[in-house]
């Protein structure tokens, strides 16, 4: 499975992300500058966090307008898992390819540890190899991921099972305690926690992994005859 | 020329946590009749005069000046200067 990494100015998860594919889940990864990246031929695109643009504007505003979003929303289209990761999630708002809004937490403080989070939907690509129900413990690190969406988008997102992850002790006033979306069709994700910062136990969880994972299975399942 | 002056403000309904810090120091400050504080952003675009201007103003917000799930905007156009 071959995943790409796209790189804005002021992403700073890039490595971490594209070390969880390559390394911790053993697949193959690149990561592409925004400005040339070509993502045609990646089974996978992962927006990894940071601060695209110094979060000028809003967080992701700027780096929805680049060219590389268009060739997202064609990859959107056409069923190709999309995995956004906080600022990754922040450009998928901004860029119209997930519900919703991002902003800042309501103490108004940047928090970076570990939160625990509940698995609500594993029937998703991203969340396959998890039980339903599951806690896991994944860092977070932002002062913008209170979840915002009215109350009607809420409803929808709930009826259609969008909802993949939400926080045990939500920490920075998401509403309904989200922590991570997917789109109506599933195969984009947004969430606010890193998993990509949880792949070894050496880094005090190794949760995250089981959402790579997830992905992988769902490739082979796809991709791979006799798999 | 033409000035552009837009200001981007939270939708009602919309929690403002940092009106809310900002009024809470005002009150601290003695200002206690300070009821509700909304922080918002002001933009100034200097543009060429063009006979969709409105349309194109409106373009400009929808797209990236404001965030139209969380944000309104308004907007005036007035006589720049002529550099």
């Amino acid at each position: 499975m071959k995943f790409a990494v796209v790189v804005f100015p002021g992403s700073n998860c890039d490595r971490d992300m594209y070390y969880a594919a390559k390394e911790a889940l053993g697949e193959e990864a690149d990561m592409l500058w925004y400005k040339d990246a070509n993502l045609d031929g990646y089974d996978a695109i992962l927006i990894p966090g940071g601060f695209s643009y110094g979060d000028y504007l809003r967080c992701g505003a700027i780096a929805s307008t680049s060219k590389v979003v268009e060739q997202l929303r064609e990859k959107a289209e056409a069923g190709v898992p999309i995995l956004g990761v906080c600022n990754g999630f922040q450009i998928l708002v901004e860029s119209g390819l997930l519900p919703g809004a991002l902003m800042r937490n309501k103490n108004l403080k940047f928090m970076c540890h570990f939160e625990d989070l509940v698995v609500e939907n594993n029937e998703t690509i991203f969340t396959s190899n998890y039980e339903k129900g599951e806690v896991i413990s994944i860092p977070i690190a932002h002062m913008e991921g209170n979840y915002y969406c009215d109350e009607e988008t809420l409803a929808s997102l709930r009826d259609n099972n969008q909802i993949v992850f939400t926080y045990k002790n939500n920490p920075n006033g998401s509403a309904a305690d989200i922590a991570g979306v997917t789109n109506e069709r599933g195969n984009v994700l947004g969430m606010m926690p890193h998993p990509e910062r949880a792949v070894e136990a050496i880094l005090n969880s190794a949760d995250g992994l089981k959402l790579f994972q997830s992905m992988l299975k769902n490739w082979r399942e796809t991709y791979v005859a006799g798999a | 020329m033409k000035l552009v002056k837009v200001h981007v403000t939270l939708k009602e309904g919309v929690l403002d946590p940092q009106g809310k810090a900002v009024q809470g120091s005002l009150n601290r400050l003695g200002y206690e009749f300070v009821q509700e504080v909304r922080v918002g952003k002001y933009l100034e675009l200097t543009v060429e005069d063009d006979a969709n201007i409105e349309q194109k103003i409106e373009e400009i917000c929808n797209k990236l000046l404001a965030n139209p799930v969380i944000e309104n905007y308004e907007y005036t156009v007035e006589e720049g200067v002529t550099q």
